[in-house]
């Protein structure tokens, strides 16, 4: 298997706001920033009709200005995991035209958005910005769990402790990059773990 | 006159062999003395008696084994038989069209009875006899999918078609080159291939998807597509990469005729008749390099192949480990003198 390819690797825009009057905004950290750029183009009363869910990042930067936007609904939660019975709540009860605007790491786009594709909700109608870190959520191919905030090449698995090539292949439906085993040949070999996922 | 199952095994002792027609009836891939990417897709119809194409679902010596081998992949890892909740009719069409195809081909070994919607199926070889209601999931004792294909040679991906894709939507898959069923489901067909080198530039994938978005009924396609293994292993899933990985630094001189062989995927394209969808068997042949040279047409071409094979696909392929020490191997059985054109071994078919 080739450690470079692409095609299955997700690609990002930018937020714009859509026509509609229901909206869901699902970001953390440095992704508050794509809301509040988005805003600027946003047509009067936009966010009446709109809810933010916000995961800030260590720093807890950016709430303030998300309360500025005077969105109609607000949350605040401390971790994805936290968040996601209220997300799936959310999102199978949501109405048929709701707008989904996801921004932030590729591990928060990436499970929001497995949680609305479980929903029913189609890929291509929701909108992604990616902001602020490059670390990766993998999925050890090897003993199929799941080690969050990867940032270098190669990575050691949380669960079974092989050492891991992380590859570009991409599964939205497990919201994870895939890790194969990078020394299964001649466990000898030990390539230097470098920071590349910044 | 029925066929004689082998008793052999693709693990630990790996007794595996080709009896000498199967040698002779072995699908080597390789029409010409290079190999590069192709769509190189054509009309899935029967063939010459004694090939593999002698029926389009072929059934052959290793088929006791090679489900046996299944059974046990499928007890250590349930994940390599998968299917999303909307495949359930597609997994009906299947069964359908293998016992249908086994049954057809093989009557000694295979008899389906209908009477409307109460079918008899009786596979000898396996000793089962089960009588079952088409379309009724409860009367099986797996999905439809599962069960038929725990009674087939190869592996199966079912693609639904929905906006001009085909989707990854189900599948039984435990004898694959190193590919995970389980992290590919629900992608589509340009996001499965992402690893595939090469090929997305050619525009092959692009042009493939048309063909195969457009396959009517009663009208199956095929391909071939190969690799190599080292020991006759069935499962070299990356799953178990970390397992089978270190085989690979075992070649040596004195053992590639042996260890080293050469796997052959028949893969065939049919559209199936409720669901619309497509499936995919991916038929895996493997044969050791002894018995592939047996056919000297086949030994010269093989040399000059894997000696010229682009870098990429070496890499891709995982051959880069042993490719000198097979390369070396072979030059020995090439005299230089001329292959003829096709894929047959000089004397048959
Ligand atoms: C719908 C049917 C098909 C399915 C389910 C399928 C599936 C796959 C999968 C899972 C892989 C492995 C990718 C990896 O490395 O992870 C693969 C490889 C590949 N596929 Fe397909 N494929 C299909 C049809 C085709 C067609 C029609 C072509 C036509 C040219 C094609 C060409 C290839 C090639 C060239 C490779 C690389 C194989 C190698 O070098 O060993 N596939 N395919």
């Amino acid at each position: 298997m080739a450690a470079k390819s692409i095609i299955s690797r997700p690609v990002y825009g930018t937020l714009s706001p859509q026509a509609g009057k229901h909206h869901l905004f699902v970001a953390d950290a440095e992704g508050a920033l794509a809301i509040i750029g988005m805003a600027k183009n946003a047509p009067a009363g936009f966010f009446d009709g709109a809810e933010i869910v916000f995961i800030p990042g260590p720093d807890g930067k950016h709430v303030g200005s998300l309360e500025a936007l005077k969105p109609a609904q607000f949350h605040l939660a401390p971790s994805f995991a936290s968040l996601l019975p209220r997300l799936k709540q959310t999102l199978t009860n949501a109405h048929m035209g709701l707008r989904l605007y996801l921004s932030g790491t590729e591990g928060l786009i990436g499970q929001a958005m497995q949680v609305a594709l479980e929903a029913g909700i189609d890929h291509t109608s929701m909108q992604t910005e990616h902001r602020g870190s490059l670390a990766r959520r993998m999925q050890c191919v090897h003993c199929k769990g799941i080690t969050e905030n990867v940032t270098t090449q190669p990575a050691t698995c949380a669960h079974c402790g092989l050492l891991l090539l992380v590859r570009d292949h991409y599964s939205r439906r497990l919201a994870a990059f895939q890790g194969v085993c990078i020394n299964a040949e001649d466990r000898s070999e030990i390539p230097p773990m470098e920071e590349i996922f910044r | 006159m029925g066929i004689t199952f082998r008793k052999e095994t693709f693990r630990d002792d790996f007794t595996f062999r080709n009896s000498p027609e199967h040698i002779r009836r072995f699908p080597f891939p390789f029409h010409e003395d290079s190999y590069m990417y192709a769509v190189n897709i054509e009309p899935h119809v029967v063939g010459p008696k004694g090939s593999v194409l002698e029926n389009l679902i072929d059934v052959d010596e290793h088929y006791v084994a090679e489900m046996q081998d299944r059974a046990l992949v499928l007890a250590e890892d349930p994940l390599r038989c998968q299917s999303l909740p909307h495949m359930t009719l597609a997994g009906w069409d299947l069964l359908e069209l293998l016992m249908e195809q086994q049954a057809l081909g093989y009557p000694e070994h295979f008899t389906l009875t209908r009477d409307g919607d109460r079918w008899r199926w009786i596979n000898r070889p396996l000793g089962i006899d089960d009588t079952f209601t088409f379309g009724d999931t409860s009367t099986l004792p797996y999905g439809p999918m599962e069960y038929i294909t725990r009674q087939s040679q190869g592996d199966f991906c079912i693609l639904d078609q929905r906006d001009g894709n085909l989707w990854m939507d189900a599948g039984m898959v435990t004898t694959q080159a190193d590919w995970s069923l389980d992290f590919d489901i629900g992608m589509n067909f340009f996001e499965w291939h992402a690893p595939v080198p090469l090929a997305h530039e050619k525009g092959i994938f692009i042009r493939a998807l048309k063909f195969l978005t457009n396959i009517q009924q009663g009208k199956p396609a095929r391909r071939l597509n190969w690799t190599m293994t080292i020991n006759p292993r069935l499962d070299t899933s990356p799953e178990n990469y970390h397992k089978w990985g270190p085989d690979r630094t075992t070649v040596t001189p004195e053992n590639v005729g042996d260890k080293v062989h050469l796997r052959v995927e028949l893969q065939s394209f049919w559209r199936l008749p409720r669901s619309n969808g497509i499936v995919f068997p991916i038929r895996c042949y493997l044969i050791k390099m002894d018995e592939l040279v047996t056919q000297p047409k086949w030994a010269r071409r093989l040399h000059r192949v894997i000696r010229d094979l682009p870098e990429e696909l070496a890499t891709y392929k995982g051959l880069t480990r042993y490719r000198p020490t097979l390369v070396e191997w072979l030059l020995k059985l090439d005299d230089g003198s001329p292959t003829s054109p096709g894929f047959g071994p000089d004397s048959v078919f």
